[in-house]
């Protein structure tokens, strides 16, 4: 398969990048990984007149902490994360999320930014994001804007970058306190995207009672889903049984799945149930080590 | 109309300049401009891994990658892995363990296991597995693509203890 004809420009570096993406308007696209649009532009879904690679920018590739955040550079690869040593010890929710997306081959070019700009709910990064409360860095003509992932998703393949932004950053608040999360996502055979997933992170207080709960879906709705009735029952309650099972239900009832190929719309509101009771249980025990 | 851009791309250690469209994949790089029809293409969807290159000494899908973007890189196919008409130990435990039948898949698969054994010289069958997770075969049942990969992680070790 071809894909229709287009501009290629390679900027080196970043404020090239981004007067050459206002001067394009509309008509220009980003390709950072490829992993989603190359194949979109193949079967013609997406014919961009212009595509203006960033894999040459330098300094755009790092995962850091600093000033209090864990900083994902946005052109950082699937493949850095599931080896950082850093992530694995500190942040294993993010780890978990990498492992299970696609393959070898794909997370060698696939960035973390590429997956949240893509703004698919059937990608795994926006659930993990939305449960960590990350923050986007976007990169325009009048410099940086921060955006909080809970207005990053506004509606299927749209985030809430401006045409002539570049998503640069992601940054993830440590915590002082006591906190572990888990990813767990259910898919036909490795490498599919999820027929439902569910990432969880857990604050604790000293007592185990729950300080801050954050709560993802993925591909149960038109966006990403951050299930925030659970993630509100569960601020400052102990995690019993009791307490998993409601918490579980309400999130199940926050996701909005259709039926499809990969199963129908019931089954999947039961997945996400399941897995939000498993999800908990595995973040509070990494909280508590 | 857009242009032609002027790219070059070391394969197997070999330049290859070429001035191509934007849109040409890496993959018709590969195997129209430089001839080198090891690679091969299965499902063009970005599925299967059976166009899988190293790029760099990283396996990528050649078919879900622009040649233009690999300007200036090295890539590794099938036909580099021999040396001096000697089989690598890959193509020999593939050989001896028949880790292939109708062989559609099995340049990917190589390409896939020498980013492996490059990286982690000893993997275990877990190892092997989630490395080849990418890679579809549709004859061998994967079994014997895991010994053949355990025979070769075998006679590289070996040999470089000796
Ligand atoms: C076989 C296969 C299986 C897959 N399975 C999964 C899976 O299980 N889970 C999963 O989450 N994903 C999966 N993916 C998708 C993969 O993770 C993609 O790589 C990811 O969705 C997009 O990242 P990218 O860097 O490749 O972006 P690209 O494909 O380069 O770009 C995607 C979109 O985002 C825009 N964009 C990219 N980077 C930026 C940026 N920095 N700033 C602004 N806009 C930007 C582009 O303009 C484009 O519109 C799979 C892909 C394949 C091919
Ligand atoms: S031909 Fe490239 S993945 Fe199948
Ligand atoms: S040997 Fe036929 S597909 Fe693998």
């Amino acid at each position: 398969m071809v894909p229709a004809s287009f501009e290629y420009l390679r900027p080196s570096t970043l404020s090239e990048a981004v007067s050459l993406l206002s001067e394009k308007g509309d008509e220009a696209k980003i390709i950072s990984g490829g992993q989603s649009l190359i194949p979109m532009m193949k079967f013609r879904l997406s014919r961009p007149a212009c595509l203006i690679d960033i894999n040459r920018i330098p300094n755009l590739e790092y995962i850091k902490e600093e000033d209090g955040y864990l900083k994902i550079g946005g052109l950082t690869r699937e493949a850095e994360l599931e080896s950082s040593h850093l992530v694995r010890s500190k942040f294993p929710i993010l780890h978990d999320t990498s492992f299970v997306i696609a393959d070898a081959q794909v997370r060698n070019l696939a960035t973390v930014g590429g997956n949240l700009a893509h703004g698919d709910p059937a990608n795994d990064h926006p659930a993990t994001m939305l449960a960590l409360n990350a923050e986007i860095v976007a990169t325009g003509p009048q410099g940086e804007r921060v955006i909080p992932i809970h207005e990053f998703f506004v509606s299927i393949f749209t985030t809430a970058l401006r045409p002539d932004e570049i998503l640069t950053e992601i940054r993830i608040p440590s915590r002082n306190s006591r906190n572990g999360g888990a990813y767990l996502k259910v898919e036909r055979k490795v490498g599919d995207y999820a027929t439902a997933g569910v990432a969880v992170q857990l604050s604790l207080q000293d007592r185990d009672q729950i300080e801050r709960a954050g709560i993802g879906l993925t591909n149960v709705g038109p966006t990403p889903i951050k299930a925030n009735r659970a993630e509100a029952f569960l601020q400052g309650k102990m995690l019993d049984d009791e307490n998993m099972d409601q918490a579980a239900r309400l999130a199940s009832e926050e996701a909005q799945p259709n039926s499809d190929l990969r199963g129908p719309a019931e089954y999947k509101t039961a997945l996400v149930k399941e897995l939000t009771r498993r999800a908990l249980r595995r973040a509070l025990e990494r909280a508590r080590q | 109309m857009p242009g032609t851009h002027q790219v070059s791309i070391r394969i197997n250690g070999v330049e290859v300049k070429a001035d191509v469209e934007p849109r040409l994949l890496l993959v018709h790089f590969i195997r129209e401009t430089a001839g080198l029809t090891g690679t091969h293409i299965g499902c063009d969807t970005s599925s299967c891994g059976a166009c899988t290159v190293l790029l760099n000494g990283r396996p990528i899908k050649s078919c879900t990658a622009f040649a233009v973007q690999a300007d200036g890189a090295e890539v590794s196919t099938v036909e580099g892995l021999n040396r001096d008409g000697q089989m690598h130990p890959i193509q020999e435990g593939f050989h001896q363990e028949h880790g292939l039948q109708c062989g559609f898949c099995t340049p990917g698969m190589m390409m896939s296991a020498r980013a492996l054994l490059d990286k982690n010289p000893k993997p275990d069958e877990q190892e092997i597995r989630w490395a080849i997770a990418g890679n579809l075969c549709r004859c061998t049942g994967y079994q014997n693509i895991v010994n053949a990969i355990q025979y070769a992680s075998k006679k590289m070790t070996e040999g470089a203890a000796a």
